[in-house]
């Protein structure tokens, strides 16, 4: 049974009630992420963040770049920085403090930036058609190795130097740590 | 409001001000890092949106926006492996301990 465009009843498009629930979700996790005091809740909370952007980039026609976000930042990023969390908590860590001394400023400085954004975006008028368009992945990956093959390659050339570098930095010096076991 | 252009732009204004406060705010390394996280999502959000409603710009959004998630990948792989070298070395992941330039 195919549903109509608008919520019966109601009036509010679905579309729209999909878009304010992704919205809600992506900035209450953000804030979340932000303002919890256990790091580990933070991670987890972070990972929902990326989960609702995927779902967003899906309502923008961009089923690629959901997909990427998917395996790339919740497979990957978020397991590598739950990891990394699990590996520097110390037990006896001053967990009082969440936030640094200049928190008052920090927020100042966090509300006028979205506020000269927000207030920039609004007073600009964009070249938008009014309506979404579907990309196609077929002409996303026609475009990549046609016209965006340097980038491309120079991507993945810095991929190969991020873990060899992850590698070297984050390896136990043989000989200098023998005895701390931590 | 889900086919305005300035909905989404907004929404990615709002979540990079969350990133910078927390990137600005918290004590923690790592939580610094998932901030940078969240900011380099907000200006992703931004190019896919632009990519969405603007012709021209279609499929061109969707290749700069893959681009950018490959180096986010890069710099958090580098990040998080400079943080706990330092973990390593100091035993906590505050920043304000880090402190060994100032003395």
């Amino acid at each position: 049974m195919p549903i109509g465009d608008s919520i019966p009843f109601v009036g509010i498009r679905w579309d729209d009630l999909l878009f304010v629930m992704l919205a809600a979700t992506l900035l209450v996790s953000a804030l979340l992420v932000v303002t919890l005091r256990d790091i580990i809740r933070c991670g987890l909370s972070l990972t929902v963040s990326f989960a609702s952007l995927a779902g967003i980039y899906v309502m923008l026609g961009n089923p690629l770049i959901a997909a990427t976000q998917v395996l790339v930042y919740i497979g990957a990023i978020s397991v590598l920085i739950l990891f990394a969390i699990m590996l520097t908590q110390t037990k006896n860590a001053p967990s009082k403090l969440v936030f640094q001394t200049q928190v008052l400023v920090a927020a100042v400085a966090a509300v006028f930036i979205g506020g000269v954004i927000i207030a920039t975006i609004l007073t600009t008028t964009w070249p938008s058609g009014g309506q979404r368009l579907w990309t196609a992945t077929a002409d996303v990956a026609h475009l990549l190795f046609h016209d965006y093959v340097l980038p491309f390659e120079a991507v993945s050339v810095l991929l190969t130097a991020a873990v060899v570098g992850g590698v070297y930095l984050a390896r136990r010096e043989i000989g200098k740590n023998e005895g701390d076991k931590p | 409001m889900s086919n305005s252009l300035d909905s989404y732009l907004v929404l990615s204004a709002l979540l990079f001000a969350v990133g910078s406060f927390g990137f600005l705010a918290r004590r923690n390394a790592i939580s610094m890092l998932m901030s940078i996280e969240l900011m380099i999502n907000a200006v992703n959000l931004t190019i896919v949106a632009f990519g969405a409603f603007v012709e021209p710009l279609k499929t061109h959004a969707a290749v700069i926006a893959l681009i950018v998630i490959a180096v986010a990948a890069a710099e958090a792989t580098v990040g998080l492996a400079i943080i706990i070298a330092i973990y390593r070395n100091k035993k906590t992941p505050l920043v304000d301990e880090y402190d060994a330039m100032s003395q």
